[in-house]
């Protein structure tokens, strides 16, 4: 994989807050990098390139780091994180039902994002709402009991919201 | 009156909030209020109490509408007219037969007032300890408590803080393990939602106990609101001063931080929560040394799980000896569990050990849903396996359960019916074994990688006949040769299932069928002419356009072109469609 791209210009200012409380500790990168992905969304290679200058820390080790934990994207995401919980609950409640029928709506798959940019899908392990199963996590919402055509419904309100 | 809405994440998810906001719109000012965590029932959230003087009216399920009904009830004084929507005394008795320890004051205070929590004898634990108790007599009680490790290994909690007491050095850390990584379990989630200074205390007594200044919480980052209400607790327990420098005046100071996980099951291992603490890919060491000689930044460190910390308050106040009272001879006290799957209850059940997985699931549980029939329940998670119908009055106790191949875990006991096919749950484990294997040995990263394979090839029909020993070999061969307990216990839920339920392989791989019709390649469908009305529902519904058919006359599924999705069965509202 390629994660090398020139082509954009992140504004490094606005993680230097984050980098003047913690970038002086190594043991603080996963901290930064938690941080600069809620300023930016996703992890832009320029601010990588940043973190490593500010922190000493080698951008192989930002990018081994970034990449093994399940939590941080190396390319941009949808206005809406459809976190899909495919956990032992919600699998034994149909989560691969829903999955098919929210795939099929947006017609994406897992890590994939919608053209318009609005809806990106996530397969997670476990949400901890098991006694809801099966759920999804929509930004900060969580939806619980879903059935395939109440999954399908939940993603139409929101796309119907964004239009007006 | 006294009006209190159980805001957990789950409650929130069923829609708390909106009842919140009804009730706090039509309440009349004179009516108190307030939150709490999880009540634990988890099937009818949302839930709202209402104290009127001592009498406690609980509702259950309350739609915003239910909440205007009830907002009007504690106006008016009179409840006559909302007695439909109060708890039944069926549901009662899911608390009533629970024993409280760790859960104590979940659901019963306000986890975001400390005040709720010091009335409560909070904070007195540590005080005692701190003006009373010798460090060492602290590490006696929780030796004569039997508490073990409630994260899933069951190690003594007394040896493990005795051993990092031992250890030299001046700088020494006692770390919380609220990664619960383990998918069908929230235990320690509702925990820190629910009661955080819980958890600051128990720990706070442990840094005494060890001699540690700091005290880290690893929490996952998917839990949002534990991490807030926990930040907000830190931030009121250093205010109160029971965090901080010269805790009730005594020469012992405990600072706390929080480190949000970043998503990797691995974690959950001590040593490789230790390089992920110190911002590293989340790899585990070779033990020894153990991190109580050199773990966190190479110092001394000791490290136990949520619901292990839960209980050491309780244990300080009430003494050890209360506690070993309650449960077997090798497992003591009580052990939480999140109760999910296809039971009817669902919800988070705390009691004492001992009890059999029967009284749990069938008991407390209320049995299984829609009238179907009980096939097998899951304990511990990718590291645990599925204990048959025959196993069913197991004790719940560490050895009893590891006996059956299963193990206690962190508390998961996810329930399946007929419907839930043991095969492809097997499958599901090894896919997320085999996805979280962080690669560092081979056995682990190849080898759940081949038995997924495996499995796969045997839920899709192209099943051979040498497979089941093949899978045993690879399972015996990860078991002895992976580093760490991720590997080690990843091939379980494949071995628990051959032991239980091998004539389900063996029917896959030779007829080329699933009982439970939930592996889609082996499941094709047919319409019952004589039901069908002719609709056009399931024509329009399947993806594969298999179904052919005029209107009002009956239709049919041609065979070779059904992919055996069931998306048919689930539109028909006739119950036409059946499984051939």
């Amino acid at each position: 994989m390629n994660f090398y791209n020139s082509n954009i210009d992140s504004d490094l200012t606005l993680i230097e807050p984050t980098l003047e409380n913690l970038g002086d500790a190594p043991e603080n990168l996963i901290s930064v990098l938690q941080s600069a992905q809620e300023i930016y969304g996703y992890l832009p290679t320029d601010v990588i390139i940043h973190i490593s200058q500010r922190m000493c820390v080698p951008v192989t080790k930002i990018i081994g780091v970034a990449t093994f934990y399940s939590q941080f994207r190396l390319t941009p995401i949808g206005k809406y994180l459809i976190m899909l919980c495919k956990g032992t609950a919600c699998h034994v409640n149909g989560a691969d039902g829903i999955y098919d029928a929210i795939s099929e709506h947006l017609g994406i798959k897992d890590n994939e994002t919608t053209d318009d940019g609005l809806f990106t899908i996530k397969c997670v392990a476990c949400l901890g709402c098991c006694s809801l199963s099966p759920v999804m996590m929509i930004n900060d919402d969580t939806y619980g009991t879903l059935t395939p055509q109440k999954a399908v419904d939940i993603l139409k309100t929101l796309a119907e919201e964004e239009k007006q | 009156m006294k009006v209190v809405v159980g805001q957990g994440s789950c409650g929130i998810a069923a829609g708390a909030l909106k009842a919140y906001d009804v009730l706090e719109q039509k309440l009349n000012k004179d009516n108190e209020l307030d939150i709490t965590g999880c009540i634990g029932m988890c099937y009818l959230e949302p839930i709202v109490d209402v104290y009127n003087k001592k009498e406690l009216h609980r509702f259950v399920k309350v739609t915003p509408e239910i909440a205007e009904k009830i907002a009007d009830a504690v106006n008016s004084g009179d409840f006559s007219l909302t007695a439909d929507y109060e708890i039944s005394d069926d549901d009662k008795s899911f608390l009533s037969s629970q024993t409280r320890i760790a859960l104590r004051h979940c659901g019963v205070i306000n986890p975001e007032k400390i005040e709720d929590y010091v009335n409560d004898n909070g904070y007195e634990a540590i005080k005692k300890c701190v003006t009373e108790m010798s460090p060492e007599q602290v590490i006696e009680e929780i030796k004569i408590s039997g508490l073990a490790g409630r994260g899933g290994a069951g190690f003594p909690t007394w040896f493990k803080w005795n051993a990092a007491r031992g250890s030299n050095g001046t700088e020494k850390y006692l770390i919380c393990n609220a990664d619960e990584g383990d998918p069908g379990a929230f235990m320690d989630r509702a925990v820190i939602e629910s009661d955080p200074h819980t958890l600051i205390e128990g720990m706070l007594i442990g840094a005494y106990a060890i001699d540690a200044k700091q005290a880290i919480v690893y929490v996952r980052a998917e839990y949002p609101l534990a991490i807030k209400r926990l930040k907000k607790a830190i931030k009121q327990a250093k205010e109160k001063g029971f965090v901080g420098n010269n805790i009730f005046g005594s020469d012992f100071s405990c600072d706390f931080k929080i480190k949000a996980g970043a998503g990797a099951f691995v974690c959950g291992e001590e040593t490789a929560l230790i390089e992920s603490l110190e911002g590293s890919r989340g790899m585990p060491r070779l033990k020894p040394p153990f991190p109580a000689q050199s773990g966190f930044l190479n110092k001394p460190s000791n490290i136990n799980n949520v619901e292990t910390f839960a209980n050491v308050a309780w244990i300080i106040q009430n003494g050890g000896e209360k506690f070993a009272a309650m449960g077997t001879q090798t497992s003591k006290g009580t052990k939480v569990f999140a109760l999910t799957g296809k039971v009817n209850k669902g919800g988070l059940v705390e009691i004492p050990m001992g009890k059999t997985l029967r009284d749990v699931i069938f008991g407390i549980g209320g049995g299984i849903r829609d009238g179907k029939k009980f096939k097998a329940v899951q304990m511990g998670g990718p590291s645990g396996g599925c204990i048959p119908e025959s196993l069913l009055d197991t004790v719940i106790d560490y050895k009893a359960l590891s006996a059956t191949g299963a193990i206690m875990g962190s508390g998961g006991m996810v329930v399946m019916d007929e419907s839930t096919c043991m095969v492809g749950m097997a499958k599901f484990f090894l896919d997320f074994t085999a996805k979280e294997s962080c690669g560092k040995c081979t056995h682990c990263r190849i080898g759940t990688k081949r038995m997924l394979e495996v499995l796969t090839r045997i839920t899709e029909g192209e099943g051979r006949e040498e497979d089941i020993a093949l899978l045993e070999e690879l399972c015996y061969s990860i078991k002895d040769g992976a580093l760490c307990g991720l590997g080690q216990t990843a091939p379980n839920p494949v071995l628990t299932t051959l032991k239980y339920f091998r004539d389900e392989y063996t029917d896959h791989i030779e007829n080329k069928h699933c009982t439970a019709h939930e592996c889609t390649k082996l499941t094709k469908y047919k319409i019952d002419p004589d039901a069908c009305r002719g609709c056009t529902l399931c024509a329009r519904k399947c993806p594969t356009g298999a179904i052919t058919g005029e209107l009002k006359s009956a239709h049919k599924i041609d065979r070779d072109v059904c992919i055996g999705c069931g998306s048919c069965m689930a539109a028909c509202r006739f119950g036409a469609v059946e499984v051939e």
